[in-house]
């Protein structure tokens, strides 16, 4: 992972105070942008990633070379149209895109954070965003966008920053995260420290990193991003190379060797370290113990909310969704909500979903036209 | 500048007083909704299951959640509304006695339109052909119809009469869309819709 001086980057020196009551002395935060500010600056849209993402989120991403994360969404002409929107997108706090993580030097050691890297929180991430929102002269952002952990953030902004966004747009995302969700991420990160070149975070100037662990942490992670049928449908029982079983432990079915892929492809990106302070950070996310309850948090009536969820997603299922429904219909917020019938499981925003994109679409036009910009 | 209402939408909005904060449940493509809204100044909120439709309540800035009458009106809080409206739809739902309940206990009151299949037309034609009748507003094959609750103004003023649901108003319309009124047992015989105000005892 040598990629650092590409990365478009603003440097804070001010101490961020983190949940944990751990101090940031200073932080850099990545960033990348799309489209143009209007003179009224109210066409910024705020895009959050997942877990995994950065801040590529459309175009080539100059790391990989590879399309953008949200592609098929974000650009001129698209969903979230270019042309017209102001796009903003940062890597979160504790990544490993350019924004400071457990990667990062330490200014009072002169050495990568490692594990002396504080612990951070969802709402720590949104600090810092909001921070960039600051930093680029924006007062109120039209949307916040996200999908999963990115519909965390989006979640966390409404109910800390609500004055400061028209509407939010959390995506196969929850309140909370399950004890279900908590457990696979312990086994991720279990798979991460029982990798002896982990060395207790330490690695990052030995010529090793944890690459098995991580890979088998991306493999169990993936799992979960998909659906039974859907691993059905594209892989069955079908075998890669020979049409016979090879009594052997090599990779020999098809859904072994996509995982085996998707590992390996990941470690090549991602950094280990990151990977369990991000994990961590989901796992302490539950806006119900905030301010109340639910309902109070996520009171504010200038806010629209839409949120959208996928039958097939057991990792996010649509019934974490409904409980925040429920909880904004005890108040006057204005919210909107739908489930895309697919088989893709939680994956699925980041594919090709034409009923996701039509309803996104719809509910920003509408956005648009109610808040007349 | 007005839009054009479906006729016993017209006739429901002309029920609505201004300011008010209402939930249309089954709200197609929103028009209802939006005319409040714009006309009445009125807190708007819809339920729709279907996604196409329920995307051109979007696209109109309204707030709608995809839902289902049947299920979905657990979700709402008790008084939650001034009015809940439920438009051609009570014929459609799999629990009509448990979906009004529902309305009456989220809405102060509710308004519900149906087609009266009580009307003479309706039992001329299942008098003669001995089949299930069709007409205008009820247009399906018995086999593929979403109308799976059926009834007459007599049969929903009996339900009302079972639940103590108290009939606030009632709305008689001739097939042309034009209000009647009738006391007696012709107001069954004679409307080809109604709409019905009602709210808890």
């Amino acid at each position: 992972m040598k990629k650092k001086k590409v990365f478009k980057k603003i440097h804070i020196p001010e101490s961020l105070i983190l949940d944990s009551g751990k101090i940031l002395p200073e932080y850099e935060i990545a960033y990348e942008t799309y489209g143009k500010l209007n003179k009224k600056k109210s066409n910024a849209i705020l895009i959050c990633h997942a877990l995994t993402g950065d801040q590529y989120c459309t175009l080539k991403n100059p790391v990989n070379n590879k399309n953008g994360w949200w592609n098929k969404l974000v650009g001129p002409g698209k969903v979230i149209d270019t042309n017209f929107f102001f796009v903003i997108c940062s890597n979160v706090l504790g990544g490993c895109m350019g924004t400071t993580g457990p990667e990062s030097i330490n200014p009072e050691t002169n050495k990568s954070y490692g594990l002396s890297f504080p612990v951070i929180t969802i709402n720590d991430m949104v600090k810092v965003q909001n921070r960039l929102v600051e930093a680029l002269n924006i007062k109120r952002l039209f949307a916040v966008v996200g999908g999963s952990m990115g519909g965390m953030q989006a979640l966390e902004w409404a109910a800390s920053f609500g004055h400061k966004v028209h509407s939010v747009i959390p995506i196969a995302s929850s309140y909370r995260h399950s004890a279900q969700n908590i457990a696979f991420h312990e086994i991720g990160r279990q798979a991460i420290m029982a990798d002896s070149d982990w060395k207790r975070g330490a690695y990052y100037d030995t010529k090793e990193n944890p690459k098995r662990g991580l890979s088998v942490a991306r493999m169990i992670a993936h799992i979960t991003y998909l659906s039974e049928s859907a691993l059905q449908r594209k892989f069955g029982r079908n075998l890669q190379n020979s049409k016979f079983f090879s009594f052997e432990f090599e990779t020999e079915f098809q859904i072994e060797s996509y995982l085996k892929h998707q590992g390996i492809s990941f470690v090549e990106r991602f950094d280990a370290n990151s990977y369990l302070y991000i994990t961590k950070a989901m796992d302490y996310f539950d806006l119900s113990i905030k301010k109340g309850g639910l309902t109070k948090a996520f009171s504010d009536k200038d806010l629209s909310y839409c949120f959208i969820t996928f039958s097939s997603d057991w990792l996010f299922p649509t019934s974490e969704t409904k409980t925040i429904i429920r909880s904004i219909n005890q108040s006057n917020t204005k919210v909107c909500f739908a489930e895309i019938k697919t088989d893709k499981g939680h994956d699925a925003f980041l594919l090709d979903e034409p009923n996701f994109h039509s309803t996104l679409k719809s509910f920003i036009t509408g956005q648009k036209k109610r808040l007349k910009i | 500048m007005k839009k054009i209402l479906r006729n016993d939408l017209q006739i429901i909005s002309s029920l609505i007083k201004e300011d008010e904060k209402v939930l249309d449940v089954g709200c197609g493509n929103g028009s209802l909704l939006e005319y409040l809204s714009k006309e009445k100044n009125v807190d708007c909120k819809g339920i729709e299951i279907e996604l196409e439709k329920m995307n051109f309540c979007l696209k109109k800035g309204l707030s709608v959640v995809q839902g289902d009458a049947n299920y979905d009106l657990n979700d709402f809080s008790d008084n939650s509304f001034s009015t809940v409206i439920l438009s051609q739809t009570i014929q459609a739902t799999i629990f009509p006695e448990r979906v009004i309940k529902n309305l009456i206990r989220i809405g102060k009151r509710a308004i519900i339109s149906f087609p009266n299949f009580g009307f003479w037309k309706v039992r001329r034609d299942f008098f003669f052909s001995g089949k299930m009748p069709k007409n205008k507003i009820l247009p399906y094959e018995w086999f593929d119809t979403p109308n799976i609750h059926l009834c007459s103004v007599n049969d929903f003023i009996h339900l009302c009469q079972k639940n103590r649901i108290k009939i606030i108003d009632k709305v008689l319309l001739n097939e042309y869309g034009k209000k009647i009124w009738s006391k007696n047992f012709l107001k069954n015989l004679l409307s080809y819709q109604v709409i019905f105000c009602v709210s808890k005892k």
